[in-house]
């Protein structure tokens, strides 16, 4: 990930710095701003009484208990929404531009608490806190703000049908939207969830990971002062089984989106059919081809294709998981590559220079290593890592495999930590036959000065994105989403909008028709 | 009349504390606001005009000079362009930064004006002479949401990739005209800036602007926000200045790409030749009206009444889609007449700093004061029907009696003529084929309304009636969001609205041979 302000990191690494005076670490855990469920703007108990726990995994410690919310508070928050919904409700009636005032309001408020928010960020995920102060709120407030200012720019259309008649369309919000969303990046999540939904005028139930609760409650507080009516945004942490299923069954919701594994993805859209066939949109898992081609700047490319792999501890549905790289160049990108994973320096994702923190729980620690274990069983070369780092912790060794083929485990499965797959190609078919043949189709990236290898790959590959001669180049204003099981439906840019709305065409009889 | 445009502008909700407005909250004015700036913005730099000379503002309300303002000419026009061209240049900080930040930097310059919107809004009614009441709470607002409307657009401002036949790819890239020279008059001068700045800008565009010499001061104000707020050097110029010397030379200019010019018909003229005989830069106006409003026997008598009076005596009646030509049905001209009558009687004109004030003075400019007299006059002349007013409304400053006449008829002076000040016409007709016809009978082609219950009427006449915007039981609805422009004689292109960008696009097609297209 490039950063293109080094006077902000500087001043970053300052703030780190005395953020680690144990008193202002203190604060910041002091300051957890919610730590229950918020229905209706207002602070709920969970009905069934429990609470779940919130750890820090870079050590284990517990941050804080969470209430935990259950079908019953689902039932709670959806009828708060649906009123929020009513025609006629505050939120109905208000002009579309006052929608995009609200959400820049909000922008604002995140930008406020960037540095607490961040801080609350990497304790509670295990990111590292430069990345969650750079990358994840950046992010965060570009989306808001994006989105913000769409409200009134989303417009329907008047259309010469045939006949005596007047007709339009309305672009409507589809409703109640219930939103599923993962724990690799809590916030910036949680902003795109909500900004495109929130413009369009729909009203929202939001169920952060239970593994990261903490910055989405931060974020409910700042939506109460930002100003937003009781009801539009309701924030209930819980978990998939019980809170999570109760969204996706539900009668009263319109549409869910949901973010996370292509194996929780069947369940929603099985729910949904079950149910009343809301309308529903994935963003799910990837194995993503990373194309290497020799005529491209060989430094510059294992650069790329190492970020586009590790950044985040490796838990990207967008991870660059299977490096394919050119024949001639193959042994050199191999030997630099495990040689920039050697480097990487692992450590409390506090402390400035550490560039790796911990898995976010046991349950993938253990996912990621079973994989690692079946790739030197299969056959692949370990170049460095390989196993755990510093014991008794959820910490794994950045790792590299060489020697991999596309039949492996270790090239069909999304391991979702940081380790690094590198396949050897010859041709340019080959190489498109081979990126394509998985079930995933999120994103991919080709490496190479050639102008028409970058336009034929780029159009040949099945993925929503396509990077050439970069990687993990997101923003707001780009749409983002899989092909195939990858997913349903696109994210950011205008392409989010209409996941957001209904389209209503509404027909005139008239007198006499004149072009 | 205050209470309709203050309903339709206020925001609804109550949750943003800083954009709820009621009368009650609009602070005491000072009607003597100390002015800040008095010369020529160009390259974020205040400068003396190359000649030396200056011209004075005047308090229409009063006659009194304000101050002294730098008189922008040729020279100055040369200066400005160069520092635009410069700003303009291909690796420039403008050309090179990211379209979300060129957005956060409108949004900024909304922010700034907007926390200064008591004082803008006292030195629009100084130097303009519109009620204070307006200004603060119509004219400042809706700047504010106009820069931050355009704020949006500035990365969603998207090109296309096209499906071209053979082994192509094709796409599209909107990329920003370059020099625009944008000239505003003295009606609106806040809003008009705003109208101006705010596509040209979220669109990558750097421009010299040159305000009415009659109300140069808040767009001064506003330039030093445009300072404060972090646009580059060279990226918004403002160059008060007169028309023949200043504007003809931007007009003229062989280095500006664009012009947008708002004002009269007449002028507008002037500016497409201007184009013509230098280096075919593109045009978009904004020119007169004469604007039929019309009123259905089914209409509600009493919003009509209102909406019509409203549209025109708006702003002194110094509207360019000022509803002057009132049509109302037979069976309904007679009450309608009345009522209207009582309600001009009723207008209240006097010190603009006075918060029950509904109409100041015109705007200072004798030629125009005198204009609208003679206009008047014509009337009475030709057989109108005067039915209240007629005469000047002050023995000192730029005040006019609020004027109606009845009985008009399509051939006479005042109904062909655009006015530009606080007279009405009211004119009778019997069938809606008739009343199209007739309101279709002008050169004009700006705005129209319609009044009735009748979804079929209301589809019949806004369908037939040639002209940018039709308003249907509703008078001056303006949203930054919905485009602004008119037929024929009142213009070319669109303002607001994502119309509006296209005024400030070039469109660029780029096609790359590739080895094999596939869909």
């Amino acid at each position: 990930c490039s950063f293109r302000d080094i006077a902000l990191m500087s001043l970053a690494f300052s703030l780190v710095r005395f953020l680690l005076t144990p008193s202002v670490l203190l604060l910041c855990l002091s300051v957890i701003w919610g730590d229950q469920i918020f229905i209706d703007n207002e602070w709920h108990e969970s009905c069934s009484g429990r609470k779940m726990p919130v750890h820090n995994p870079a050590t284990g410690d517990l941050l804080c208990e969470v209430e935990e919310a259950d079908t019953e508070d689902v039932d709670k928050a959806v009828q708060s929404a649906r009123a929020a919904f009513q025609l006629g409700s505050p939120w109905r009636c208000m002009d579309a531009s006052d929608r995009g005032l609200l959400l820049n309001r909000l922008a604002d408020l995140v930008e406020r608490d960037r540095l607490r928010l961040a801080t609350l960020e990497a304790l509670d995920s295990g990111k590292i806190f430069l990345m969650a102060y750079f990358v994840d709120l950046m992010a965060t407030v570009k989306t808001l703000r994006y989105y913000g200012g769409w409200a009134d720019k989303i417009q329907g259309k008047t259309i010469p049908v045939d006949g005596e008649y007047f007709t339009y369309t309305r672009h409507e919000p589809i409703g109640v939207c219930g939103q599923i969303i993962p724990w690799n990046f809590p916030v910036m999540m949680f902003a795109w969830k909500i900004a495109p939904a929130l413009c369009c005028g729909n009203t929202v139930i939001i169920k952060p990971a239970e593994q990261t609760p903490l910055t989405a409650l931060h974020m409910a507080c700042l939506i109460k002062e930002a100003g937003f009516p009781p009801g539009v945004v309701n924030v209930l942490p819980g978990y998939g089984p019980t809170a999570g299923s109760a969204i996706a069954h539900h009668m009263d919701i319109d549409k869910i989106a949901f973010t996370g594994s292509t194996a929780v993805g069947k369940l929603i859209q099985k729910a949904a059919g079950d149910s009343n066939l809301k309308r529903v949109t994935l963003e799910l898992g990837g194995k993503n081809p990373n194309i290497v081609f020799a005529d491209c700047d060989l430094e510059y490319a294992v650069e790329q294709a190492h970020s586009g792999l590790f950044f985040n501890q490796g838990q990207c549905c967008l991870a660059g998981s299977r490096v394919f790289v050119e024949d001639s160049i193959y042994e050199e990108f191999v030997c630099r590559s495990a040689e920039k994973a050697r480097n990487k320096v692992l450590g409390n994702p506090l402390v400035p220079g550490v560039d790796q923190g911990p898995q976010i729980d046991q349950k993938q620690f253990d996912k990621i290593l079973e994989l690692i274990e079946s790739g030197k069983k299969e056959g692949a070369t370990l170049e460095c890592g390989g196993g755990p780092w510093n014991r008794n912790s959820l910490f794994i060794q950045p790792t590299v495999f060489s020697n991999v083929t596309d039949d492996m485990r270790i090239a069909r499965e999304e391991i979702f930590g940081p380790v690094q797959q590198i396949m050897r190609f010859r041709s340019v078919n080959e190489v498109i036959q081979r990126a394509n043949a998985t079930h995933y189709g999120l994103a991919a990236g080709v490496f190479t000065n050639d102008i028409d290898k970058a336009l034929t790959v780029s159009s040949a590959l099945q993925a929503g994105m396509v990077w050439v001669n970069c990687y993990n180049a997101m923003s707001t204003q780009c749409p983002f989403g899989g092909f195939k099981m990858s997913g349903n439906g696109r994210e950011l840019g205008e392409y989010a909008l209409q996941e957001y709305t209904e389209v209503k065409a509404v027909t005139i009889k008239i007198s006499q028709k004149n072009s | 009349m205050l209470r309709v445009v203050l309903s339709r502008t206020f925001p609804r909700i109550s949750g943003i504390s800083n954009c709820q407005y009621s009368a009650a909250a609009i602070p005491v004015p000072s009607a003597q606001p100390e002015v800040h700036y008095n010369k020529l913005f160009i390259n974020n730099e205040w400068q003396d005009a190359v000649s030396k000379r200056s011209f004075p503002t005047i308090n229409p309300a009063t006659g009194e000079v304000i101050c002294q303002v730098a008189e922008a000419d040729k020279a100055d026009v040369d200066k400005a362009v160069k520092a635009a061209r410069e700003a303009f240049r291909f690796g420039s900080p403008w050309r090179r930064m990211d379209a979300s930040d060129r957005g956060l930097l409108l949004s900024r310059l909304a922010d700034a004006i907007e926390r200064d919107t008591a004082y803008l809004a006292e030195l629009e009614t100084l130097d303009n002479g519109k009620p204070y009441a307006v200004s603060y709470s119509v004219d400042v607002p809706m700047v504010v949401k106009c820069l931050r409307y355009c704020a949006g657009w500035a990365d969603k401002w998207e090109g296309k990739t096209i499906p071209i036949d053979g082994d192509f790819f094709c796409y599209t890239r909107h990329e920003p005209i370059g020099v625009c020279g944008q000239i505003i008059p003295w009606n609106f001068p806040l809003l008009m800036q705003a109208w101006k700045l705010g596509p040209a800008l979220a669109t990558g565009n750097t421009v010299v602007m040159k305000v009415a010499e009659q109300t140069p001061l808040t767009a001064l104000y506003v330039a030093s926000l445009i300072k404060e707020v972090g646009f580059p050097p060279g990226v918004v110029n403002i160059l008060p200045g007169m028309g023949p010397s200043a504007g003809s030379a931007i007009a003229s200019h062989m280095d500006v790409d664009k012009v947008a010019f708002t004002g009269s018909t007449e002028v507008g003229h002037l500016i497409q030749q201007a184009s013509g005989s230098s280096n075919l830069k593109k045009v978009t106006l904004e020119l007169g009206g004469k604007s039929p409003n019309i009123i259905m026997s089914d209409a509600n008598m009493a919003e009509a009444v209102e909406q019509s009076h409203f549209a025109l005596f708006f702003n002194q009646g110094q509207c360019c889609c000022a509803g002057s030509r009132t049509y109302v049905q037979d069976t309904i001209y007679d009450e309608f007449m009345e009522r209207s009558v009582e309600r001009a009687k009723s207008r209240v004109v006097g010190d603009p700093f006075n918060m029950k004030t509904e109409q100041g003075p015109q705007v200072r400019n004798t030629e125009q004061f005198k204009k609208i007299l003679g206009y008047i006059s014509s009337g009475k002349r030709e057989g109108a029907k005067l039915m209240c007013g007629g005469g000047v409304a002050a023995d000192r400053g730029y005040f006019i009696q609020p004027t109606i006449f009845g009985d008009v008829q399509d051939g006479m002076t005042i109904a062909r003529e655009e006015i530009f000040g606080p007279v009405m016409q009211i004119l009778k007709f019997k069938t809606l084929e008739e009343v199209v016809e007739r309101a279709n009978d002008t050169k004009y082609g700006l705005a129209a309304a319609v009044f009735t219950k009748d979804i079929d009427k209301a589809h019949y006449i806004s369908s037939g009636i040639r002209a940018g915007t039709v308003w249907i039981n509703c008078y001056n609805v303006f949203g930054a969001q919905a485009p602004f422009g008119g037929y024929k004689y009142s213009g070319n292109g669109r303002e607001l609205g994502e119309y509006g960008l296209d005024n400030y696009t070039e469109v660029k097609t780029v096609t790359i041979k590739v080895p094999q297209k596939n869909s």
